[in-house]
């Protein structure tokens, strides 16, 4: 006899969840059947907001489009904007927004330790590393003025100076998140129960990734290199040396591993970054934001967020608002599809534990 | 089954933790010190604020609303509404700080508020939280300005080659230049307030900020048809006002508007870009005494509007002051005989020649039309009130600069003392230097007490005038053909108005003075004659200081009977002439067209 199958609706509203969306499953018994992704709750419409706004009043729109690491969206509208333009950044402007976006991108890896974890029930984890990531936030707080929404990276370079001796705190913060990692290892990375539970599960299959359109590091996961900090250098990653990990196996432990030592890479980055950084200008001042015209044209960007490829369209018709801005971010893909496709076999108790593995960022899925 | 025994125990060493304090903040009794450049609520310093409203454009939210509070009322300069936000919709991007031109606007060290009224969200910076200006940590003067604070220079003259002949000094921007500047602007629209005329000042800005002179020149029109006029030699309070000058040089407004009207360089250009609607004949007609900045304006619209417009001018040409008042170097006559020639297209009819009093009498043109328009100027100059002011080579700058104007000669010799401080003086000064003569301005009080423009007097100086401040002529001396020889005068100190009044000019005795010169120019102000007015007619005009009294529709106390310009204001300025002359079409209109109901 058939098991008898049940409807689950996961969200939108659950803790296991990433965010406002729902999963639709049909469970046999423990076992999905079949996993149906529902978007629509979280809709704010940011890319038509922006149609009808001023080109400096899209930049603090933007990072809302994800909370956990808005800089990636800062950076891709100014690069975009630049583009179209043909505005010279200043050198020392790249490199801030390297270090900013390097330390999103550590702060967001903090994060997904707390969730990744704690949807295993481990929930010591995310105590140490939601805290731990509000060192980083103060660094924020101080460098930008705000602590989630930077609003810092904006059409010409970035807003304000670094604040006198912010390097030296930079570096001690980086010394100290450093210094905690045997701890992260020894909490949840060589934690047995999290092995258990990560080893074989949500398996990517490796030949299927990129028909697929994964990216990030969930593709790197499956033993591909793709990053579009080595592939497409923007800023001043060129300059900078950094491996990007891969790990083979394409399942949850993989793609912690990769994320894993891509913190490592990040705080060498930041180093680097401080080592490099050259004095000067800051910011190369566009027109008065009121009668701020951006010629037409049009330009595709896109940044490696911790999630993986973030793409942003933008089309100038030449007027005072841009004519479309389209946001193409990995959870698009991560939240939609594939998860319909690698929840299928899972145990319902592994839902969420997979979906957190893949960083699905609603907002991003809905612009 | 291998047992992963490492895998079991390694988590156990977070037990260490334990005997850690913790790092978070026990929030009340421990605080958190915010970073210097937190973005937290927001504080306005109230007085340096100017109520421009440049937040609330800017806020893509839309959480600022300008608001009207206690205490602030609005007056030139100072819409008189300060912003509020909506803490609910804010997003605490800062962009409000940011453009924000005064730099009153900044954000807060505070972290937390904690309030049990729900209306609280609505929050007005600087009143809701007076001792915000403590507390704050993000503001406009850290990092690059937003804004555009450096004005495109203007392109003149050098001082000593403009004294060579009387080609326009300033030479106007160029394309690039107009865009660059036009750019500046913020839109807010003070500046409107306070023009007389209250012209569309940002919508034109804009236009030339996009490329479209023509809508711009089409903007200008709608309000003033002699933007030409006054795009040279405006007095321009909208600049004193604009948003931009509170921390850098005001937009140039005057000069953009030049920059406009100057593409459309001939009369059928202004024709098919202004190309306004013209209403039938209604019937009525209107006679205006005075082709001055004032009559010309209203005759235009009245002539849009379908009324039948003569113009009576008694001299052979048109502009009045404007015409005769300001030197070419200023305002050539070809500028102006284009903007007239433009109006006479749509129908305003000029006699010129014709005096009224002599050439026509006032009551043939109380008969010929329903109601008559006074904008006569002031053209009688006051008189120096001393002794040899009536001897060969003391002249009156007013006739002076007519007759300069007129290209008719002047022996005014080598060495020329001006006696007066406001434009007119500057004027005859700087017309003196064109003629060859050194000249020196003599004027009772201090350089920064003088009326004129400050332009002006840099310009005055800038051509080799020598300003004499706190100097009061006693006398003129004459040699045996009662020809001006020298003036006397006397220096003064300045003695504080005990009731807050500007400083009085007090003659020091003793120390007094001789300059040798040629000829003497008094430009000590005019007054208006009224001598052509019928006597049983002006009876009944009220007037006030020489000057007649009008309603905010330029009518007198005889109802048919307007008066505009000079006569009827006491800016005595040609924008506050052609605000006269369009505020009277609304006057003879309400006049003319109710009486047919």
């Amino acid at each position: 006899m058939r098991e008898k199958e049940t409807t689950l609706y996961l969200g939108p509203q659950h803790p296991g969840v990433t965010g406002n969306m729902m999963v639709k499953l049909k469970v046999a018994g423990d076992t999905v059947v079949k996993a149906e992704t529902h978007v629509g709750y979280l809709h704010r419409a940011f890319e038509k907001l922006m149609e009808v706004r001023s080109w400096m009043q899209c930049f603090p729109i933007v990072c809302r489009i994800c909370v956990p690491e808005p800089d990636p969206n800062e950076e891709n509208l100014a690069r975009a904007v630049e583009e179209i333009e043909g505005r010279e950044v200043p050198e020392r402007a790249k490199y801030i927004r390297v270090m900013v976006l390097e330390l999103a991108r550590m702060a967001s890896i903090l994060l997904w330790m707390g969730g990744q974890s704690g949807s295993a029930g481990l929930y010591t984890m995310p105590q140490w590393s939601v805290g731990d990531r509000d060192y980083i936030l103060d660094l924020f707080e101080e460098l930008t003025g705000g602590r989630v929404y930077h609003m810092y990276i904006w059409p010409g370079g970035v807003r304000r100076d670094l604040p006198e001796g912010f390097e030296d705190r930079v570096l001690k913060t980086l010394d100290y998140l450093e210094s905690r990692l045997p701890d992260y290892d020894h909490l949840m990375f060589e934690n047995a129960i999290f092995q258990k539970r990560a080893k074989g599960v949500g398996v990517i299959p490796k030949e299927k990734a990129l028909e697929w359109g994964v990216v990030g590091p969930p593709l790197r996961g499956c033993g591909i290199k793709h990053d579009v900090r080595i592939d497409e250098p923007y800023e001043v990653y060129d300059k900078l040396d950094f491996i990007v990990p891969t790990y083979e196996g394409g399942d949850v432990w993989a793609r912690a591993m990769v994320r894993r030592q891509e913190f490592e890479q990040s705080i060498s980055i930041i180093r680097q970054v401080i080592e490099k950084m050259p004095k000067g200008d800051y910011y190369n001042k566009v027109p008065n934001p009121f009668n701020w015209i951006v010629p037409p044209g049009e330009a595709y960007v896109k940044t490696e967020s911790v999630r993986g490829e973030f793409g942003y369209y933008v089309v100038s018709d030449g007027s005072l608002k841009p004519r479309r801005i389209h946001v193409r971010g990995a959870a698009y893909v991560h939240g939609v599809s594939l998860l319909e496709k690698i929840l299928v076999g899972a145990n319902i108790a592994d839902v969420s534990f997979i979906m957190n593995s893949l960083g699905v960022c609603p907002p991003e899925i809905e612009r | 089954m291998a047992v992963d025994l490492k895998g079991i125990l390694s988590p156990f060493s977070a037990l260490k933790q334990g005997v850690k304090p913790p790092h978070t903040v026990r929030f009340p009794r421990e605080k958190k010190e915010t970073a210097e450049r937190y973005r937290g609520l927001h504080f306005n310093d109230l007085e340096e604020c100017i109520g421009c409203g440049s937040c609330a454009t800017i806020c893509q939210n839309e959480a600022i609303d300008m608001i009207k509070i206690e205490g602030f009322e609005t007056k030139d300069g100072d819409s008189g509404l300060r912003p509020r936000v909506d803490n609910g919709r804010c997003c605490w991007c800062a962009l409000c700080v940011d453009v924000c031109p005064t730099g009153s606007l900044s954000l807060t060290k505070d972290y937390i508020y904690v309030t049990d009224d729900p209306n609280a969200f609505l929050w007005t910076p600087g009143v809701d939280n007076p001792d915000g200006k403590e507390k704050i940590s993000f503001t406009s003067e850290e990092g690059k300005p937003l804004l555009d604070y450096q004005r495109i220079p203007m392109r003149e003259l050098e001082g000593m080659e403009r004294v060579k002949s009387f080609a326009e000094v300033v030479l106007g921007y160029d394309e690039e230049e107009a865009r660059k500047e036009a750019a500046r602007c913020v839109g807010c629209g003070i500046c409107t307030e306070v023009c007389p005329v209250h012209m569309h000042i940002p919508e034109y800005i804009f236009a030339i900020g996009r490329g479209e002179d023509e809508a711009a020149i089409k903007i200008i029109y709608d309000n003033n048809p002699l933007g030409e006029t006054c795009g040279k030699v405006c007095t321009r309070r909208c600049e004193t006002v604009c948003a931009i000058s509170k921390r850098g040089e005001p937009v140039a407004i005057r000069w953009l508007k030049r920059y406009a009207t100057e593409r459309a360089n001939n009369a059928d250009l202004i024709e098919e870009i202004v190309n306004p609607e013209i209403l039938p004949p209604n019937g009525h007609s209107v006679g205006i005494i005075g082709a001055g900045p004032s009559g010309l304006t209203a005759a235009y619209y009245l002539s849009l509007r379908g009324f039948d417009v003569t113009i009576y001018e008694a001299k052979d040409k048109p502009g009045g002051m404007i015409m005769y008042g300001i030197p070419k170097y200023r305002l050539p006559l070809e500028s102006i005989e284009k903007q007239v020639g433009y109006m006479q297209k749509m129908g305003v009819k000029i006699k010129y020649n014709t005096a009224v009093g002599k050439d026509i009498t006032f009551n043939e043109i109380k008969e010929k039309h329903e109601a008559v328009l006074i904008g006569i100027g002031f053209e009688k100059p006051y008189e120096l009130g001393i002794n040899g002011e009536d001897a060969e080579g003391s002249i009156q700058a007013i006739n002076f600069l007519r007759m300069v104007n007129s290209e008719r000669p002047v022996d005014i010799g080598d060495k020329v003392v001006v006696v007066g401080g406001g434009n007119v003086a500057i004027d005859a000064a700087r017309v003196s230097r064109r003629l060859g003569a050194e000249v020196t301005i003599l004027y009772r009080r201090r350089v920064e007490d003088m009326p004129a423009d400050w332009e002006e007097i840099e310009g005055a100086e800038d051509e080799g005038v020598v300003i004499h401040p706190q100097a009061i002529p006693l006398e003129i001396l004459t040699d045996e053909n009662n020809h001006v020889k020298a003036i006397k005068y006397a220096n003064a100190e300045m003695i504080p108005d005990p009731n807050g009044g500007r400083p009085r000019p007090k003659i020091i005795e003793g120390d007094e003075h001789i300059i040798e010169v040629t000829a003497v120019i008094a430009a000590i102000g005019q007054g208006a004659d009224y001598s052509f007015i019928p006597e049983d007619i002006m009876e009944k005009i009220e007037t006030k200081r020489g000057r007649i009294v009008v309603n905010e529709k330029q009518q007198t106390s005889v109802p048919w009977i307007f008066a505009s310009g000079d006569i009827a204001n006491f800016r005595a300025d040609a924008i506050s002439a052609i605000a006269d002359g369009y505020r009277a079409v609304k006057g003879i209109e309400e006049l003319l067209l109710k009486k047919e109901k």
